[in-house]
Formats: structure tokens, C-alpha cells, sequence
């Protein structure tokens, strides 16, 4: 009998401070089984952003930078051109990628530069108490949309992946979501591929993640992951939108 | 004989493994670990099948799954 599942080695042993059923426990798990899978912990550098994943530093064995809000993709822009034969990855929420990041990671995808930009997508600013973010759905309540956001008055959610995709520089442009076991083994293969294409030196490798908020969305865990399925990936739909060259890592 | 592990002190009771094991071998229990949160128990150890999905689900990495 052998153990076939265990905490990665690239994570510490501090125990998360995210709320119970909150999804970015299972993407740092994720994105630390890939920094195993590869043998790169010792030259990795990571770049944590404002909001709840503010925290990398204390969860992941890697050396990592506290970038300031939204300017992830910019210091890893810099770290990387500086350390060239190291990995270099920004993990950041929707708060801070889509609304004050948009610019950074925008050029950053151009330039096509050599970096993985893990997206947890939240569809709300979790840390700050559930204000809306652009990514919060239609009618969804926020403690800055009492009524349900108005396309009117607060325009639509924004579709990142979308948006990214249309672009020349990009690699591997994907969403993936972590409510299923399932939708984790398959979230799994994409954050490995992402990894794969930045140490093949195929330039800029986005993921976004689905995630939840149970306690900003006032939800339990189980019924915020079944609003996953129900309303998050019918409006941002899953799948790897842009692929350089296909490679299959399992 | 698979078998399923829980590191009560990393549990925060979110449940999400218990929806996940398509065997019912974890609940909720009514024990309340060092944080305050009421953790999930092994309630049917011989059942387990070794499938990793309740390790999959979990948001805190507080399950070890041997097979």
C-alpha cells in the first residue's frame, strides 16, 4: 500500500487562513503539485498579489515577491528578463488582475514574455468584504451592488480569458474551474501545461481559475460550488481558448 | 485495504469532501478541533476505494489518501 495522495512538497505546513470551502487552497495545491511534477522549487520565484492570496509567501517553499496591487505581471516581467533560468509565476485574484492589473497583464501577454499567470476568479473582492469587482455577474449582490449589478450603471462582467486570447503573444490561454473532482483533474493537466510552456520557453501561459467566495457570495460551500456549474461557467465558459503547439505532459 | 486519513487540525468543516466521496465513508462530526471548527470523521473506513476525490476537494490539503 503506498500513499497516493499528500501534501506537495513545494507548500509549507502553515495552514491556510482562507474561509472553509474557499477554492484557493485547492489552486495553491495545484500550482504546487506542478512546481513538484517539474522538480523546479529551488529556482522558483513567485509574485503574490493584493487580496486574499496576499499570503503566498507563507504557503509555498518557493521564494516569492509582494508585488504592489495589480502590478504582478509587471514585476514578473522584471524578474524574469533578471533571472532568466528561473521559473517565474504571478498568482492573482480578480480584483487585482482585472481591475487594477488590467493594463500590466495586458502588455505582459503582448510582449509575450516568459511567465505563468495563474487567475483565480472569484467574481467578487473577497478579502476587502465583498465589494463588486468586474468580473461580478449580472444581478449578483455586492456590498457595492445592493440590487444586483445593472449592466446600465456597472457595464458587464469582464472576460479576461476572452480578451487575452485575441492577442499574438500569448502561448496557452485557458479557464479552468476546481468545483468538481473532475474539473480539479482537468484544472490539474492545464496549470501543468502552463508550467510546461514557460520551461520550454514558449512565452506567456494564462490560467484562469473558477473559484468561490462562500462567505462574500453568503453561500455555504456546497451551494457556492454548485452556483459554479449553475452560473459562473455558463457565462465564462471553460476551455483552453489559445494553444501554441499541443503537449501532452501526463 | 485503501484507506483515508484526516489531519483534524487543518480541517475548517466545509464538508466539500463528504459531497465529493462517492463511498459516504467521511461526515461531519460533532467533535470541535483546536481552531474551533467542527471537522469531518472517517464514519466507514472499510468502504473507502482509494479514489482521491474528497483529497481533490479539499481546500485546506488536510486529507491523505494510501491505496
Amino acid at each position: 500500500m503506498k500513499q497516493v495522495f499528500k501534501r506537495p512538497e513545494s507548500m509549507t505546513d502553515k495552514p491556510f487562513h482562507f474561509c472553509p470551502g474557499c477554492h484557493h487552497g485547492i489552486v495553491h495545491r495545484l500550482v504546487a503539485e506542478a512546481l513538484d511534477h517539474f522538480d523546479v522549487r529551488e529556482k522558483t520565484v513567485g509574485v503574490a498579489s493584493v487580496g486574499c492570496s496576499v499570503f503566498l509567501y507563507d504557503y509555498f517553499a518557493v521564494d516569492v515577491i509582494e508585488a504592489p496591487h495589480g502590478r504582478a505581471a509587471a514585476v514578473a516581467t522584471g524578474t524574469k528578463r533578471v533571472l532568466k533560468d528561473h521559473i517565474v509565476f504571478t498568482y492573482q485574484g480578480d480584483g487585482d488582475l482585472a481591475a487594477i492589473g488590467t493594463a500590466e497583464v495586458i502588455h505582459a501577454a503582448n510582449r509575450g514574455d516568459n511567465i505563468t499567470v495563474i487567475f483565480v476568479n472569484n467574481g467578487i473582492y473577497g478579502m476587502t468584504g465583498g465589494q463588486m469587482a468586474p468580473t461580478t455577474l449580472l444581478g449578483q449582490r455586492s456590498t457595492t451592488s445592493p440590487y444586483g449589478r445593472d449592466c446600465n450603471r456597472d457595464g458587464y462582467p469582464i472576460k479576461m480569458t476572452e480578451m487575452l486570447a485575441a492577442l499574438e503573444g500569448p502561448s496557452l490561454v485557458s479557464r479552468v474551474a476546481v468545483n468538481t473532482p473532475g474539473n480539479v483533474k482537468k484544472a490539474r493537466k492545464v496549470i501543468r501545461q502552463a508550467f510546461q510552456m514557460q520551461i520550454e520557453g514558449k512565452g506567456f501561459s494564462f490560467v484562469e481559475v473558477l473559484s468561490t467566495c462562500p462567505t462574500n457570495w453568503g453561500m455555504t460551500p456546497q451551494a457556492a460550488n454548485d452556483r459554479i456549474a449553475e452560473e459562473m461557467i455558463p457565462y465564462f465558459p471553460l476551455g483552453t481558448l489559445k494553444q501554441k503547439d499541443v503537449i501532452d505532459v501526463l | 485495504m485503501p484507506k483515508v486519513e484526516i489531519e483534524i487540525e487543518r480541517c475548517k468543516g466545509c464538508a466539500l469532501c463528504v459531497d465529493a466521496c462517492p463511498e459516504h465513508v467521511l461526515e461531519l462530526g460533532k467533535g470541535i478541533n483546536l481552531s474551533g471548527y467542527q471537522h469531518v470523521v472517517v464514519v466507514n473506513p472499510d468502504a473507502c476505494i482509494g479514489c482521491c476525490r474528497c483529497a481533490e476537494m479539499c481546500p485546506d490539503v488536510a486529507l491523505a489518501v494510501w491505496r
